[in-house]
């Protein structure tokens, strides 16, 4: 682990700067640090910190950018006629790339040296074998220019990587040294530390709109790609899904959006009035020991994993609803079903609807309340005809989010609803949603070109659009909502 | 009289008798108070069958039916070549050591003087789990002086037996069944009788690795339990700090801006992005582009992180608002700067509530498990990962994904591992969050 | 009958309408208010005055029971309506406060149309036999509380949008509507400008003529104007009841003496 020794010895040499800023502040005053600018520590943290900080930014982003340039400058290496009728430049880069790791490996382990390294030829059989030995498994024998490409890929990185070494210490001296020499009893210290960590909290929070950025950015290169491969009408109006991956796949999401939309909207079904009612109820009506009690349990709903709704749905609701109902009604034979994956979601998401409308009932103004009783109404009537009304844009805001929380759940959906894309209306037959597509699509040993796994980033980003649509309107109404009382 | 002031307004009823219209809104009032007890105790109820069903398949997980044998560690099987050179014995690998298990069950047999009509030695032996062999392996790779000796062993009894145990296999099913006879069940109901089989709780369940389809007994959440911890480990490292950056910079220092906005935006976006969307975001950028490892505890740490960091800034920004101005001012007011104000004052007395959240945050990333299907958790993971920080890049699995893992095999003997990894996974989740309201208690403070 | 002799009689010697005797209200532990007896007349203005705290909102909410609302609040002792006991066993609450209105210190309109306001008392009481009966019940509580002319253009539009001293009206329309016999007002105009507080005055003048009005006022010239008894509250206890124009020139009482003119309050 280089980088982790690296980052061990930045960090030694970031407390060295520490005491020593400090004690040449102090030395600077003559030992009075009533007569320093600042606090003795603040110099100490300016020269830590001067070590430190370009030192470790300069890591991240060589870290980053390294296997991009290395990437650029090998996949031009390749030769065209390198690669084969049924795959693509990218496919044969990432065999590049297992390879030179697995090259790398053999030699970490000593199974051939370094020498040996840069005689290999692609002639010798056993280099599969041996990159087998070591866990790096090949679909099939290396080819001469893969094996070049991997070499020089090796190299490079190898190259890189020192080369990364010697410039992150020698910033981080050079930090050190330019710190250490400013120090001096009326340098402002303690201004240029505060500057500096200003900084660092600045980034900290833009972490939220680069995660953001990442999220959309990664979806849509790989949307992209598979819209050049599939015709993008074909996946919005498609009626019909069934991957198949020797090609000729249909892959329309319309079955996928309405088994997800089904499953929503019965456990929208189960979640809003039962959500609605015991908010109302453990606000209006209930005593205070039975809030007391009632309260915090109904919010453990909240706080169980949904792998856990998920095993339940498949264990326990899922045999019952066939046994009980499915069966004897005729309606099916399957224990996942829409009706099995709606009722858990449904569950899962009471706390989330019961917590949100509590706030919101709450937020309407007592004196509404006094109102309503002052002319004789009773409490039902008071909530049905004025606090609900008046907290209906709240509710219908909680509504939406619960349904964007519904939309995007996966466990429950994966272990209940079942895997058939189907356009149907019977609740007690097995259909599939946009989630669980995502799962099936990216996990198992899939080629990473074929637009039947591209197809799971479309359906991302599908997914991620809609969400966060509903989300931004929630929020939007809710926010109305609580400027209107406030 | 004065009647010409009351023409216009009805006639005067007494309030201590309630008329019919009356009588009738009391009822709906009634009514409309039992729907809402009534949805409470749907609600509750959902919680307790759920909380029960859980329980009662997963409960069995934590025991396990154990065969004690003395397995002669015979010299001519092990070491042939008779010179006790580690070396040549790890030469026998496991299957060496069926013929030696075959031979203590007979013994075994011999002594308690069972006989079963129809089962032959090699069947007998097998209601002893496949792994045990590989258990007796371990003992004499380790102790080779104890080759040539005989030893007493707790072997694991077969998946089928111990579901026999458990009631899920019966004599009737064990017909037709091609990996378990009801002879076997037969000698499995002598041993136990003799004492040679008992169950009793099963440590292995959470110490061993994931184990093959076909031998459930053996399986256990150790190498989970350690990916999680790795994970949570990570996500505490990373997500605190940067999580408490950004909520003092958003709190106290954001000026009022398009910047800011865009960041308050992203961030209670973020809270509800589905956590999927975050495994896509984990494949896509950390293993695709940044070549990090399938599997690895750190790309989970990282993905759970960013989905575990709005929680965290929410709580974080809740607390330091709970803190009241006049605090910030008498920093101010005796010439601390206003990093100092905030570092010195605002921070320390939100610390109790920014750890609250920070736990709660925590235990929603150890129960996330969609996100860890896409980056390659799924994996069959039976090696326990390194010490960190070289353990965080060996594949590893976690709690969640292990779960998921055993639904989708066929041996009903997963089903119940599932659910007993679930009561581990929700008495983790139960300490985590009674932490939480245990320091929310003791350091809460009103202003 | 003496007919006549009653109607030349001074107010105080109206029918009572209201009469309470021994009243105390505890709000857990704090003591609000201070064994009260007090008879209020029918058809006349009166009015609750004292300083902050002293209890007069708390005891207009016993009227009409809204202290029910509230867990910890507790009441004893008797008051009557017409004879009757409001806080008796048999009686419910909701049916009381059709006959006792109240009015808030704050405008509280619905966030439904003005006229949904107005009907909601007679719709939840059924006091319409049909849509034109209800019409014309809001119409003549919209006139009733002055409001008519200013709005029998946009009944449908929302009550919030209306102006403070509107909304305040809206909220008396609402409750004449539902034809209470007593009408508390707490503080009905607190909120609202000197203009918007001149038209509600004018209008409790004119509603006396049908109902027993109780108000609660912070503002003495307020008392002085608008009611023709008056009661001083001060630390729970009433310290004095009596005509306003002997209260306010010739007050018994050291501490009422105080208040009005100003040394405590």
């Amino acid at each position: 682990m280089p980088v982790f020794w690296l980052i061990v010895i930045i960090g030694l040499l970031a407390a060295g700067g520490y005491v020593s800023g400090r004690a040449r502040a102090l030395a600077s005053a003559d030992g009075d640090r009533r007569r320093l600018h600042s606090l003795p520590n603040f110099y100490g943290l300016n020269v830590g910190l001067s070590a430190l900080v370009p030192a470790l930014l300069l890591l991240i982003l060589w870290t980053l950018l390294q296997p991009m340039v290395i990437d650029q400058r090998i996949t031009s290496i390749i030769p065209d006629d390198a690669i084969p009728e049924t795959s693509t430049r990218g496919l044969v880069m990432s065999d590049v790339r297992r390879v030179a790791g697995g090259l790398e490996g053999l030699v970490n382990l000593g199974v051939i040296s370094e020498e040996e390294m840069s005689e290999l030829s692609a002639s010798d059989n056993d280099i599969r074998q041996s990159l087998a030995e070591i866990g790096v498994a090949l679909g099939a024998d290396v080819r001469p220019e893969v094996l070049e490409a991997a070499q020089s890929y090796r190299e490079w990185s190898n190259r890189g990587t020192m080369a990364m070494t010697v410039c992150v210490l020698l910033v981080a001296a050079a930090g050190f040294v330019l710190a250490y020499l400013r120090t001096d009893r009326n340098l402002r210290a303690r201004n240029i530390v505060e500057r500096g960590i200003l900084v660092l909290l600045v980034a900290a929070a833009s972490i939220a709109i680069l995660t953001t950025l990442g999220i959309v950015l990664s979806m849509l290169f790989e949307s992209i790609n598979f819209f050049r491969q599939y015709p993008a009408v074909q996946f919005f109006f498609g009626t019909n899904w069934s991957p198949n991956f020797r090609g000729n796949s249909d892959l329309g999401i319309l079955p996928l959006l309405w088994g997800t939309l089904y499953i929503s909207f019965i456990a929208l079904l189960v979640a809003v009035p039962i959500g609605l009612m015991s908010a109302i109820y453990l606000s209006e009506y209930a005593g205070r020991r039975m809030r007391a009690v009632a309260k915090p349990m109904i919010e453990v709903l909240a706080g169980i994993p949904t792998i856990v709704y998920g095993l339940f749905a498949l264990l326990t609701v899922g045999p019952l609803l066939r046994d009980y109902f499915a069966q004897p009604l005729g309606l099916g034979n399957s224990s996942s079903s829409v009706m099995t994956a709606g009722l858990v979601m449904g569950v899962m998401l009471i706390p989330f609807v019961s917590s949100l409308s509590d706030d919101i009932i709450n937020a309407v103004p007592q004196s509404m309340r006094d109102g309503s009783l002052g002319l004789g109404a009773t409490k039902s009537e008071t909530i049905r005809q004025v606090i609900v009304p008046a907290a209906l844009p709240g509710i219908v805001g909680a509504v939406l989010l619960a349904a964007s929380r519904a939309i995007g759940e996966t466990m429950i959906v994966v272990l209940g609803a079942g895997a058939a894309a189907r356009l149907d209306l019977n609740p007690f037959e097995a259909m599939t949603t946009v989630t669980v597509k995502i799962v099936s699509q990216l996990t198992g040993d899939t080629n990473f070109a074929s637009p039947e796994t591209l197809v799971a980033f479309a359906l991302g980003l599908t997914l991620f659009v809609i969400t966060l649509a509903l989300n931004v309107l929630a929020l939007y109404i809710v926010r109305r909502y609580r400027e209107q009382y406030e | 009289m004065t009647d010409a002031a009351h023409s216009g307004s009805p006639p005067r009823s007494s309030i201590l008798t309630p008329d019919a219209r009356t009588r009738k809104r009391n009822a709906a009032e009634a009514r409309f108070k039992y729907y809402g007890l009534t949805a409470v105790c749907l609600g509750l109820l959902a919680l307790v069958v759920l909380l029960v069903s859980i329980a009662i398949n997963g409960a069995g997980a934590f025991r396990q039916t154990y065969i004690t044998l003395d397995v002669p560690l015979s010299a001519e099987v092990l070491d042939p070549e008779g010179n006790r050179n580690p070396a040549d014995i790890a030469r026998v690998i496991s299957f060496g050591y069926d013929a030696l298990i075959e031979d203590a069950m007979e013994a075994k047999m011999a002594e308690a003087g069972i006989s079963i009509d129809g089962l032959d030695a090699g069947d007998a032996a097998d209601i002893v789990s496949s792994e045990a062999s590989a258990q007796v392996r371990y003992f004499v790779l380790a102790n080779p002086e104890e080759v040539g000796t005989v030893r007493e062993f707790d072997l694991l009894a077969n998946g089928r037996i111990d579901a026999f145990f458990k009631g899920r296999v019966t004599m009737a099913s064990a017909e037709r069944d091609s990996n378990v006879s009801p002879e076997q069940l037969r000698l499995a109901e002598a041993l136990k009788e003799d004492g040679a089989l008992v169950q009793r709780f099963n440590w292995n369940f959470i110490t061993n690795p994931d184990a093959s389809d076909q031998r459930p007994e053996a399986a256990g959440l150790g190498v989970a339990i350690l990916g999680s911890a790795y994970m949570m480990l990570i996500v505490l490292v990373l997500a605190l700090p940067i999580g408490v950056a950004a909520s003092i910079y958003l709190e106290e220092f954001a000026p009022k801006n398009r910047f800011t906005d865009i960041i308050e935006v992203n961030i209670s976006n973020l809270a509800a992005v589905p956590s999927i969307v975050f495994g896509i975001l984990g494949l896509a950028i950390f293993i695709n582009w940044a070549g990090l490892p399938q599997s690895a505890p750190i790309v989970g740490g990282l993905v759970l992180t960013l989905m575990t960091l709005p929680t965290i800034i929410i709580s974080t920004r809740a607390s330091l608002k709970s803190v009241p101005p006049s605090i910030r001012a008498a920093a101010l007011g005796v010439g601390a700067s206003k990093m100092q104000s905030v570092f010195h004052h605002v921070l320390p007395l939100a610390a109790p509530g920014i750890l609250t959240g920070t736990i709660i945050g925590l235990a929603q990333a150890l129960g996330e498990t969609a996100p860890l299907l896409l980056i390659g958790m799924v994996a069959f993971v039976r090696e326990f990962p390194d010490a960190p920080p070289d353990g965080f890049f060996d594949p590893a699995s976690a709690l969640p994904v292990q779960i998921y893992n055993w639904t989708q095999r066929a041996d009903p003997a997963f089903v119940e591992r599932a659910s007993g990894a679930i009561i581990v996974l929700l008495v983790f989740l139960a300490i985590m969050n009674t932490l939480a309201i245990v320091l929310r208690r003791r350091f809460e403070r009103r202003w | 009958m003496n007919d006549m002799r009653l109607i030349e009689r001074d107010s105080t010697m109206k029918d009572t309408k209201i009469s309470a005797r021994g009243v105390q209200v505890w709000y857990g532990d704090t003591h609000a208010i201070k064994d009260v007896s007090v008879e209020i007349a029918d058809k006349t203005v009166t009015a609750f005055i004292g300083p902050s705290g002293c209890g007069k909102s708390t005891f207009l909410r016993c009227l009409n029971r809204m202290n029910d609302t509230i867990d910890v609040a507790r009441v004893e002792g008797d008051i009557r309506i017409d004879g009757e006991d409001i806080y008796d066993r048999k009686v419910d609450p909701v049916q009381l406060r059709a006959k006792v209105g109240m009015v808030f210190q704050k405008p509280n309109p619905f966030p439904k149309s003005i006229y949904d306001n107005v009907a909601y008392g007679p719709k939840i009481h059924g006091l319409a036999k049909d849509r034109a009966d209800l019409d014309g019940i809001v119409e003549r509580a919209l006139r009733r509380a002055a409001l008519w002319e200013e709005v029998k253009d946009r009944l449908s539009a929302a009550g919030t949008g209306l102006s403070g001293g509107q909304q305040q009206r809206l909220c008396i329309a609402r409750a004449v509507a539902t034809e209470p016999e007593v009408l508390l007002m707490d503080e009905p105009c607190s909120a609202l400008d000197p203009i918007a507080t001149g038209q509600v005055e004018e209008l409790i003048d004119e509603l006396k003529e049908n109902y027993s009005v109780v108000i609660v006022t912070h503002s003495m010239q307020q008392a002085a104007r608008v009611s023709q008894k008056t009661a001083f509250f001060h630390l729970g206890d009433l310290v004095e009841y009596g005509e306003t124009g002997q209260i306010f020139t010739n007050p018994q009482d050291r501490r009422t003496e105080s208040y009005i003119t100003g040394r405590i309050g």
